[in-house]
């Protein structure tokens, strides 16, 4: 039993690595786990959950009503890609990159386009997550 | 008073996930760990700030101070300038972070006298080349610590288990852990209360 839930969560994790949802630096992330820390990986993006919350609540906020201060709206995005990356997020960390174009570029409808795509791929990552932690235990 | 035996570093960093994964970097790296949320407060705890600094005794040195770049407030930039400036602390190495390569701000940086410039994530074998750098360089007579630490630091990974490995680091009260405001904060593993009065940086 408790084999195959290792193979299922190694398998999920090749799955995620390969369709590109997560990159090295979550693989990273757990070799920095032990048997004194055996939730370490968890822990943090348990943490980045919170913090993106924060962020996405913020962006909406901002996208809401001109005048769009653009520069702001790149430096919140600047940090929720920053945690993303921190955790190996790799496709959120994209869409995060796309939108700070579409901030340079001070096209807001760009922005609110990109915002939500966004918020799908970190929706749908922490559905993946939650199932793969669930799995590891 | 002798040298502690682990080196203390202060990390500062706006981001709680960040914060967190640098404190495991250094933990594993045997380093002890103070961590800020913004420079105002690593500089509160250097007592650079004017007020009396909530640690006062020597036991609580900080070996290397390790800044994000971009932060809210004071800038990593603007914390190293600070720390060059001060006669008392302008000899701590100060180490840079961040996720852009901006070899303008890389430049402006080490010019100001950052030691170096760490593209994030940043991995442990950097953390570890960080501290080797300086082991080497604290104290005359290192190389006896270097080669203890470098050992029970091996050792700590092989075996595990981090609480037999700290107690036997630590004779003397050194530095614990303050952690900013994170709901998640690993508690201080440190069995040992530092003398000084604590207060929270949060």
């Amino acid at each position: 039993m408790e084999n195959q839930k290792k193979r299922q969560a190694a398998y999920m994790k090749r799955s995620l690595l390969d369709q590109g949802y997560l990159d090295e630096q979550f693989i990273h992330l757990e070799e920095l786990q032990d048997d004194a820390n055996p939730n370490f990986v968890e822990e943090v993006v348990k943490l980045y959950y919170t913090d993106s919350a924060r962020y996405v609540r913020n962006i909406e906020l901002a996208l809401e009503n001109g005048p769009y201060d653009f520069a702001r709206l790149d430096n919140m995005m600047y940090q929720f890609k920053g945690s993303s990356s921190s955790i190996g997020a790799r496709r959120v960390k994209r869409h995060c990159s796309q939108f700070q174009e579409y901030c340079n570029a001070k096209n807001i409808e760009g922005c609110r386009n990109t915002f939500q795509e966004v918020k799908q791929e970190y929706d749908t990552l922490k559905t993946k997550l939650e199932t793969y932690f669930q799995m590891e235990r | 008073m002798e040298m502690a035996q682990e080196l203390h570093v202060l990390a500062v960093d706006d981001s709680h996930v960040d914060r967190k994964v640098i404190e495991r970097l250094l933990k594993i790296s045997c380093c002890k760990v103070t961590a800020v949320e913004s420079g105002t407060r690593a500089l509160q705890y250097l007592g650079l700030d004017g007020e009396k600094s909530t640690m006062g005794i020597d036991g609580l040195k900080v070996n290397l101070i390790l800044t994000d770049y971009s932060m809210p407030g004071m800038t990593g930039y603007e914390l190293l300038k600070k720390i060059k400036e001060s006669s008392v602390l302008s000899k701590i190495p100060v180490v840079i972070m961040s996720s852009e390569k901006i070899l303008p701000r890389i430049d402006r940086c080490l010019e100001e006298g950052a030691e170096e410039f760490l593209l994030k994530p940043v991995k442990l074998s950097d953390v570890k080349r960080l501290r080797d750098f300086i082991l080497r360089g604290e104290g005359d007579d290192n190389k006896e610590t270097e080669k203890n630490i470098k050992q029970v630091c091996s050792r700590k990974r092989k075996f595990q288990d981090d609480s037999t490995t700290q107690s036997m680091l630590s004779a003397v009260v050194t530095a614990h852990d303050i952690e900013s405001s994170s709901p998640e904060s690993s508690a201080s593993s440190e069995s040992l209360q530092p003398l000084s009065k604590q207060s929270k940086i949060g």
